[in-house]
């Protein structure tokens, strides 16, 4: 797993380094920088924006070729809207994302296609985004078209050659999406998304939906595709079991902020962040005598329209070193173990001992 | 006396295509103050088992096959009329499920709907009732009652809408509540505090719950036995704690690999090959041979019963009758699912990836020549046609 430190590195303070000061590696495919996305509430007849939903306050990732980086969080924390957003399902409020370079919020009509064919989406609900009157091979067709990848018995081959890679047969292509279990109409979601070639896919909880036998079928699918084709993934869940077993790094996110982010194995293995520590102690654990000490936080996840002042999460926060300042200061995401970031000011950051 | 008994319970569907023996000859019981799991995927029958105890299974299409037994309290519920189902249902028995909101009435206040609640099964004016309510919105831990009393479902989020549930199903002292997938809705953060809840309420009005859910883990938190249900049977059951540190069943041992654990790198996971077969045409024989690497022709031909292993437990499976078999299966999965309770640290720092590689190995062999077409009779002839999105949908925006 990516164990490596960030090649380059700013001006280091006391509070450690925080990914905005961060040069991302050579490798880096996706960049973000300072992502907010924030929705206008709207009251009475004139619909008179009162307030903002902000449901992605500066939010900094990359995401590296062939990497998955998880992002977890609880309803609300503004993990899909990250998603959607960086594929511009959303217009950005702010900040800056690149792939493979280019600006991706800067892009027009024809470049926001191409960067479509590189950068795809697979949803939770397949049946959802499945035309229901589309057999599946007319489904996949009609994308090969549109992006002018290939027609007639080139096309079919794509197809045949598609079903294939994710695990069909090739008679599916004559069945409609109802006539599909759960985890085969995954399969046909993904099959759809590879159908361009993309080197990047946003996988917006693609497992929640299916029963857990059906789940590791999809998820070590999707492992394999990532081996052969080189893919990188931001997959998007609320379950950390899940998340930890297929990312490489995970950022974990409460109202809106990246809260910790670091080697997927640090994370789950010693936690810096108490939001992630509370949230992992409170997966359910087959095995009783493996259980953590269970934190069960109190209260309700925040309104993102109304967030807390200073640390989003210092109403709930059991740390024990909890003070007036959690309440005033806006925690930074900053180092606090090699590659291993947290926004919480009451844990110790990591500074290295001879500045590069 | 166990205060609910489950004797050989059928629960068929008449459908378009055939009859759905989607509950099909169960048995269990619950002992007073017991949280009992019912674990399975969908399709398994779990639901429709809960649904069938508090007789609630729409007939028809549904139907509850004579010969089937219901006890609550030594008496029988299959057969009972429906004003005495009434009086059980609320008295004895309450029901929660996993969407609170469509539960609740969305022009009633929660304190309204719990006072009605308690008034329907005890005599009191409204004022004591209202008195009660608050004093059930305090016992499952809704802050402020006396004010949340008066607030509507919108105005809670989930996990309160969740607890006034809980509250609603408290109010006439139950012995048994079934809860069918409470916490499923749920964030983690607020499953936990849902799960910790149920389990201070049942210690503290000494009540029995069966919790229906596809989350082993749920029930490892909260149960005491589990109940694997796979194609309306019963699979395997006993002690959770002996069920998840040495599964019996291929299914539930291929269940328990399949689930990516917290902390425990696992390079791929486990897989049951296909899909849950249908209810109207399950296989001939073991009903999980079709998905099993371990059957053999006396799978296909013979159905199983569930053999008593010892310790209140059993397992349906031929596997039990056959030693040298079962030898050589438990050699193959390397006794890895027994060890599976045991911390990485206690194994040596090879340990659990050695002993992991087998069970992932010899269930993917399987898997891997088993991709597929669903055969006719899988798909779902009952699954309305959805109407085509006017709309275009947004991964078309993708696309486009």
């Amino acid at each position: 797993m990516s164990g490596e430190l960030p090649p380059a590195k700013g001006d280091s303070d006391l509070r450690g380094a925080t990914p905005d000061e961060l040069r991302p590696p050579p490798d880096t495919l996706v960049e973000v920088r300072g992502l907010k996305k924030y929705f206008p509430i709207r009251t009475g007849f004139l619909g008179r924006v009162t307030g903002q939903v902000r449901a992605v306050d500066g939010v900094t990732f990359w995401v590296r070729r062939g990497e998955t980086l998880g992002l977890v969080g609880e309803s609300g924390s503004g993990k899909t809207t990250t998603g959607r957003t960086l594929l511009r399902l959303e217009e950005p409020t702010g900040g800056s994302a690149r792939f493979a370079g280019q600006d991706i919020f800067a892009l027009g009509g024809e470049e926001l296609r191409k960067l479509r064919r590189r950068a795809q989406i697979v949803f939770q609900d397949p049946y959802g985004s499945l035309n229901p009157r589309m057999t599946v091979g007319e489904a996949l067709r009609e994308v090969l078209h549109v992006h002018d990848l290939a027609r007639g018995a080139a096309a079919s081959a794509r197809v045949h050659e598609l079903l294939e890679t994710v695990g069909l047969r090739r008679e599916a292509e004559a069945r409609y999406p109802h006539e599909f279990s759960g985890g085969q109409r995954q399969r046909i979601g993904i099959a759809r998304a590879l159908s361009v070639e993309p080197d990047f896919i946003v996988c917006d909880e693609p497992v929640s939906a299916l029963d857990v036998s059906v789940q590791a079928q999809v998820l070590n699918l999707l492992a394999d595709l990532q081996e052969r084709l080189g893919l990188a993934y931001l997959f998007i869940a609320h379950d950390l079991s899940v998340v930890e077993h297929i990312s490489d790094r995970i950022a974990v996110m409460y109202l809106g902020r990246i809260v910790e982010l670091g080697d997927a194995r640090a994370v789950v293995a010693s936690p810096r962040h108490p939001y992630t520590k509370a949230l992992l102690s409170a997966v359910p654990a087959l095995d009783r005598a493996a259980r953590r000490g269970r934190i069960v936080l109190g209260g309700e996840i925040p309104s993102p329209a109304a967030p807390p002042s200073g640390c989003p999460f210092h109403p709930r926060c059991p740390h024990p070193l909890k003070d007036a300042d959690c309440a005033r200061i806006a925690p930074p995401l900053a180092e606090k173990a090699p590659g291993h970031f947290a926004a919480c000011i009451k844990e110790p950051a990591y500074v290295p001992e001879s500045p590069p | 006396m166990r205060l609910l008994e489950v004797r050989d319970l059928r629960t068929y569907f008449r459908t378009e295509a055939g009859v759905a023996r989607a509950v099909d000859g169960v048995s269990f019981g619950v002992e007073a103050g017991e949280a009992l799991g019912i674990v399975g995927e969908s399709g398994s029958g779990k639901s429709v088992t809960s649904l069938s105890i508090m007789r609630l299974i729409p007939e028809p299409p549904g139907e509850i096959l004579a010969g089937s037994s219901i006890w609550l309290k030594g008496e029988e519920l299959v057969g009972a009329p429906e004003t005495r189902l009434r009086e059980i249902r609320g008295n004895d028995v309450a029901m929660i499920f996993q969407e609170p909101m469509t539960s609740l009435n969305p022009v009633f206040t929660v304190g309204d709907q719990i006072a009605e609640a308690v008034r329907l099964h005890r005599k009191a004016s409204w004022k004591e009732a209202r008195a009660r309510a608050i004093e059930l919105l305090g016992l499952v831990g809704i802050p402020d009652p006396a004010r949340r009393v008066d607030a509507y479902p919108h105005e809670l989020s989930g996990g309160q809408r969740q607890r006034v549930m809980i509250a609603i199903a408290l109010s006439c002292e139950p012995d048994l509540l079934i809860a069918d997938e409470p916490t499923t809705a749920l964030d983690v953060t607020i499953q936990a505090q849902i799960l910790e809840l149920l389990g201070a309420l049942r210690r503290r009005l000494g009540m029995a719950i069966v919790l229906i859910t596809h989350d082993l883990g749920v029930v490892a938190e909260v149960c005491d036995r589990v109940v694997v249900m796979y194609a309306g049977e019963v699979m395997e059951e006993g002690p959770v704690e002996q069920v998840f540190r040495e599964p019996r069943h291929p299914y539930t041992q291929g269940l328990m690999a399949s689930i990516p654990r917290l902390g425990q790198e696992t390079e791929r996971l486990a897989v049951i090959p296909g899909i849950v077969p249908s209810p109207t045409a399950w296989p001939t024989g073991c009903r999980f041979h079709t998905r099993c690497p371990y059957g053999w022709e006396l799978c296909v031909r013979e159905h199983p019963p569930l053999f008593p292993i010892g310790g209140d437990r059993g397992a349906r499976c031929w596997l039990e009758t056959h030693p040298e078999r079962r030898a050589a299966v438990d050699r193959a999965t390397g006794g890895f699912l027994g060890l599976a309770g045991v911390g990485a640290a206690a194994l040596g720092a090879e340990g659990p990836i050695a002993l992991e590689a087998t069970p992932a190995e010899s269930w993917h062999r399987r898997a891997a020549g088993e991709p597929g077409v669903p055969a006719p009779e899988a798909t779902a002839p009952d699954a309305p046609a959805r109407p085509l999105a006017e709309d275009p949908d947004v991964e078309r925006d993708v696309e486009r």
